[in-house]
């Protein structure tokens, strides 16, 4: 086995990513509150809860854009600590998708999506837009890579930010309500995108409230409210036998229309 | 002795070159200055935010023309003697960093945090978000208050000739004082400032637009 070779091996069916006990304080105001959560290789799993019940920060913990106080994080067992290696290294293998897409508005569609893999790992020009090329045909929106991100619609852009995201080469990617900001007509072509990465068995991490993407893609959701994890269950039984009376009624409020 | 316009103008044309001289060698070493500061500040927050802040508040709390003075005679009390040009310089460049790195603090603090965090998302450093993803964007925001500040630090050069600089408005006082005809001198220097200053508005102009057209 080569992987038991290396200094920072893994077992096997260690999980991608460990939360361990995870705090998080913004002053007196905990917005974490204990998280645990182990997500394995090619596992699909999906946030939900209410606005302000600390989805989107445990998330953003994970490539460390936010930075926990007590408790451990640990991506393919490199520990998120103040060391600017260990962050660097992970965010390397995180790739992040964000609800306003937040694409380079200076830079061309494709310049958008080989600045990093020539910036941070130092490939050429030719091998980065050949792969741009290769992720935005994916995306299904390769006729647009020479525009501007404002000369984009809402759906395109996000389409762009994934595949932006798919151009480091990924371990894990994090969705952080990728379609809260997009026009109704325009969630179908992002989640479609999704869905084709989760059949691929990308591990993934999605805060939605796309409840029917949960249903068909995902492997576990969790639901969050005021910081803490109230319940985790594969999506048959979190949606159909729902154990905890606030999943019940978030679930009643989202799935009414 | 009388002196004829033919004889003034060439003089005051002369020695605007040094109001010139200064005012570049003052934006050049201010804008570095600014830059390294901006760079502080945002790539070491911790020590970075702080210092950076006293060190603006200092120079934009305290005349420049006491910044001159303190450096035109406080650098020999050290054993450091200074010309009038380069005591000039060192004081408008230091005027000149302060605000600049304020006037672009705000330019960087106006690029949405995503870009940040998208950036970082990526696996950039430091440098490399700069460098690619905030200076640019920043950059375009920052002309028009950059330019003016540029007017204004031209302007500024004149108090230069407090400390014996040959510059414009000092060698319109000397002009004055020997003509007797300080209205017309003075009239003439001020055009002289006008026709340099002007340009730069021009300018600033059309590298907006130009900009706005890139985009």
């Amino acid at each position: 086995m080569p992987d038991t070779q290396m200094p920072n091996a893994q077992m096997p069916d260690a999980p991608m990513i460990q939360m361990i006990n995870v705090n998080k304080w913004y002053g007196n105001f905990q917005v974490l509150k204990d998280i645990s959560l182990n997500v394995a290789k090619g596992e699909r799993v999906v946030i939900c809860g209410p606005s302000g019940s600390g989805k989107s920060t445990a998330i953003r913990c994970i490539n460390r854009l936010e930075q926990h106080q007590t408790g451990q994080i640990l991506v393919e067992g490199v520990e998120l600590t103040d060391q600017v290696k260990n962050i660097d290294h992970v965010r390397r293998e995180v790739g992040m998708v964000f609800q306003q897409f937040n694409l380079f508005p200076h830079l061309t569609v494709l310049d958008n999506l080989t600045l990093a893999p020539r910036r941070v790992r130092k490939q050429s020009r030719a091998d980065t837009e050949a792969q741009a090329m290769h992720y935005l045909e994916r995306v299904k929106i390769a006729e647009q890579a020479h525009k501007y991100p404002s000369q984009l619609s809402g759906g395109q852009q996000q389409r762009v930010a994934i595949a932006r995201a798919l151009c480091m080469e990924p371990h894990i990617l994090l969705f952080d309500e990728p379609t809260s900001a997009l026009d109704p007509e325009m969630i179908k072509e992002v989640l479609d995108v999704m869905v084709s990465l989760a059949e691929d068995h990308m591990t993934m991490i999605c805060v939605t409230h796309e409840m029917g993407f949960a249903k068909t893609v995902a492997d576990k959701v969790i639901f969050m409210d005021h910081g803490q994890i109230i319940e985790v269950a594969p999506p048959a039984a979190f949606f159909s036998t729902p154990k905890h009376e606030r999943t019940r009624l978030f679930l009643s409020q989202v799935l009414k229309h | 002795m009388t002196l004829s316009l033919a004889d003034i103008i060439p003089f005051l044309l002369l020695a605007a070159r040094w109001t010139l001289l200064l005012s570049a060698i003052a934006f050049i070493g201010g804008a570095s200055g600014a830059l390294l500061l901006l760079l502080w500040r945002y790539g070491a927050p911790r020590t970075g935010r702080r210092a950076t802040a006293i060190y603006i508040q200092l120079l934009q709390g305290t005349p420049l023309l006491l910044q001159l003075f303190l450096v035109f005679f406080g650098l020999p009390l050290l054993g450091v003697e200074v010309s009038p040009l380069a005591a000039a310089s060192i004081a408008l460049t230091l005027y000149a960093s302060a605000f600049l790195a304020e006037i672009w603090r705000g330019c960087v603090d106006a690029i949405p945090l995503g870009q940040w965090d998208a950036s970082a998302s990526l696996g950039m450093n430091f440098v490399t978000q700069m460098r690619y993803i905030i200076l640019p964007q920043s950059l375009k925001i920052a002309i028009p208050p950059t330019v003016g500040f540029l007017v204004q630090l031209l302007k500024s050069t004149a108090l230069a000739s407090i400390v014996g600089f040959n510059e414009l408005t000092r060698s319109g006082q000397i002009v004055a004082n020997a003509t007797f005809k300080p209205f017309l001198i003075y009239a003439l220097v001020a055009l002289i400032y006008f026709a340099m200053c002007y340009p730069l508005t021009l300018g600033s102009r059309a590298l907006e637009r130009r900009m706005r057209i890139t985009r």
